[in-house]
């Protein structure tokens, strides 16, 4: 029967049609020319530093548009278990890389250098239909989210708050932001209860907030600027009096003791490909203007030439 | 060298002669037609009412497809155009688009065709023709049908332990493919079976008696028969490859590609998964993103799932 095989072919050739189309990028030959940069880096790692990355790895492709960059969210410990064996070239991290971390990237020849990219003001937040929550202090925090805590209503936090339960939402235990405000707030790093609305990923958390009038999370402050209008800022006081994240508060550092710096971590041994220390120059070339659009605070132009000056050192030939 | 004629067909034929003469024919009294007890006012309110009950369930099917369609219609339509067909995701929503994500669909779809195809009719082909009727064959039967009912996301984990790990072919089109093979071979198998069990056991004999072998069998007469079902079965079942979500969320992981794959070794992305990650987005633009990706993904849902119904009307034979 002739016909079935016609439409087979047909068939076929349809398939071929649209993997030919696939090979073909528009735009992308023209600029190829003058850019033989081709390969793949990959990053994973902090959901809070991923915006940054995102916008860079963005950027960076209309410059160069045969570079590959994936770009995941693992959290910060789930993308230095990746990281520490070599599966990452790049990893986010909203916390220095732990000695139990480093231990492991030694056993595998893995070396590494570590890169500020801008500052984080970690927030506290609560629905917009919470009318009487403005600020909370640190040791109130603490209370509320330090392991087998018995505070579950808005008047165990602080006499003459209303008697209604809360229920809370936090980043889960690969997060660097979970280490660190654990580390800021309940003063032992790791050590929180368990019985909230955990997520690696804030979207997931501004979403649970943004829909429960009895919400109480934390996580990046960028996540906060990207949809205020589901989220109420909570002030933090730490003794100094109640203090809301902003960019200046953050720069200032009045803004504690939750506000830190946000890392990428590299290997060393990708240094050795063009692409990637291209790419680092781009993302400290661009971070200042990316970091802010994200809504995050950007470093001191002297921390980002600190950072040039480790990749240099790095690569052995400064050029 | 190639053996005489099996002597399955034979017994193949006795037992299609009994069959045909102990067929269950109605001997008993006609029905009473007329009687009073089919004018009884009971019948007539029993009927009316299975009647509406099955109506009932009919049109809650259909209107939550119909609610699901125009929601996401009157959401996505404003969004859908060719530059979002053919753009990259982006931190923004109005630039967004699902170049990437349609490809990665294209790529695993093809990929899982190349694999899931030779591999599962071959195996259908063995069970139904060659297979001897024995323990051990039909306990393979039986696992078939239960792998067909296992849920997807033990198929991504598996694939993420074997494929991207074991295999160390890390997140890339080739352990994808392979992962939605594995979810897919089952249903490839049953189709294929089913549609080979539906080429009539004359039509082998017939071959037998002039001569064939049983490869000459199948490939003669059986295959050509059944090719128009295996085909639309395994359209159906490539379908489903590509609206599942889980198991491509454990391959490929969330992450933000700017680029498509160019060889089976490259990382990827699909539809559903990308979707996924617009609708888990809090920024109001992304929600309209989200849906013009959903129409794109039910309409290379609907013109696969009209194809296949194409080739059954184009090709089916009734005995």
């Amino acid at each position: 029967m002739p016909t079935r095989y016609v439409a087979l072919a047909l068939g076929i050739a349809l398939i071929a049609g649209i993997v030919a189309l696939a090979m073909n990028e528009p735009g992308a030959s023209l600029l190829a020319t003058d850019s033989p940069l081709a390969g793949t880096i990959e990053i994973d790692g902090s959901s809070t530093v991923f915006p940054i990355s995102q916008a860079v790895a963005e950027e960076f492709r209309k410059v160069h548009p045969d570079v590959q960059v994936p770009v995941g969210v693992s959290g910060t410990g789930g993308g230095f278990k990746r990281f520490v064996v070599g599966e990452t070239q790049i990893s986010n991290a909203s916390r220095s890389i732990k000695p139990s971390e480093i231990e492991i990237a030694d056993e595998n020849g893995i070396e590494f250098v570590e890169i500020a990219v801008g500052f984080d003001g970690l927030s506290v937040v609560a629905n917009p239909a919470n009318r009487f929550l403005e600020c909370l202090t640190t040791k109130e925090l603490k209370a509320i989210w330090e392991p087998g805590s018995e505070v579950n209503r808005w008047s165990d936090v602080r006499e003459g708050l209303p008697d209604g339960k809360f229920r809370l939402y936090g980043p889960d235990t690969d997060s660097g932001t979970f280490d660190y405000f654990t580390e800021a707030i309940v003063e032992h790093e790791d050590a929180s209860r368990s019985d909230y609305s955990a997520s690696a990923d804030d979207n997931v958390l501004i979403r649970g907030v943004g829909g429960d009038k009895n919400a109480l999370g934390y996580f990046g402050f960028a996540f906060y600027s990207s949809s205020p209008h589901l989220l109420k800022l909570i002030a933090v006081d730490s003794g100094d009096g109640c203090v809301l994240p902003s960019t200046e508060t953050i720069n200032n550092g009045s803004y504690a003791p939750l506000s830190r710096p946000m890392f990428i971590y590299v290997n060393t041994a990708a240094l050795g490909r063009v692409e990637v220390v291209e790419f680092l120059k781009f993302y400290l070339d661009n971070a200042t203007k990316l970091v802010q659009e994200v809504g995050y605070v950007p470093l001191p132009e002297a921390m980002y030439d600190e950072g040039r000056g480790t990749l240099t050192a790095s690569i052995g030939t400064p050029d | 060298m190639e053996r005489q004629q099996a002597p399955l067909g034979s017994a193949r034929v006795t037992s299609q002669i009994a069959a045909s003469v102990t067929r269950p024919r109605y001997s008993g009294p006609t029905p009473p037609v007329g009687s009073a007890t089919a004018r009884s006012p009971w019948r007539r309110w029993r009927d009316r009412f299975f009647f509406l009950l099955f109506f009932a369930s009919v049109a809650i099917g259909i209107f939550g497809l119909a609610a699901l369609v125009i929601d996401v219609l009157t959401d996505g339509l404003g969004t859908l155009d060719f530059s979002f067909i053919n753009s990259y995701p982006s931190r923004h929503a109005g630039e967004s688009g699902i170049r990437a994500a349609l490809f990665g669909t294209i790529w695993i779809t093809v990929g899982t065709a190349a694999f899931a195809i030779p591999i599962g009719v071959a195996t259908a082909i063995y069970l139904e023709e060659f297979a001897p009727d024995h323990w051990s064959t039909r306990l393979v039967q039986l696992n078939i049908a239960n792998l067909a009912g296992v849920p997807s996301i033990i198929y991504g984990i598996l694939g993420l332990a074997l494929f991207v790990q074991a295999f160390a072919l890390d997140r890339s089109v080739l352990a994808g493919s392979l992962t939605m093979t594995l979810l897919i071979l089952p249903i490839v198998i049953i189709v294929s079976q089913e549609a080979i069990k539906a080429v009539p056991n004359e039509f082998r004999d017939a071959a037998f008696a002039l001569g064939a072998n049983r490869w000459q069998v199948v490939k003669t007469v059986v295959l050509p028969q059944a090719i128009p079902g295996i085909m639309s079965g395994i359209i159906l079942a490539l379908s489903r490859a590509v609206g599942e979500a889980a198991p491509m969320l454990m391959i490929s992981s969330l992450v933000f590609l700017t680029f498509i794959p160019s060889s089976p070794g490259d990382r990827f992305t699909v539809l559903p998964v990308q979707i996924f990650n617009w609708v888990s987005l809090p920024q109001p633009g992304f929600q309209a993103v989200a849906s013009a990706g959903i129409i794109v993904l039910l309409a290379v849902l609907l013109s696969m799932n009209s194809i296949a119904i194409w080739i059954r009307n184009r090709y089916q034979k009734r005995y």
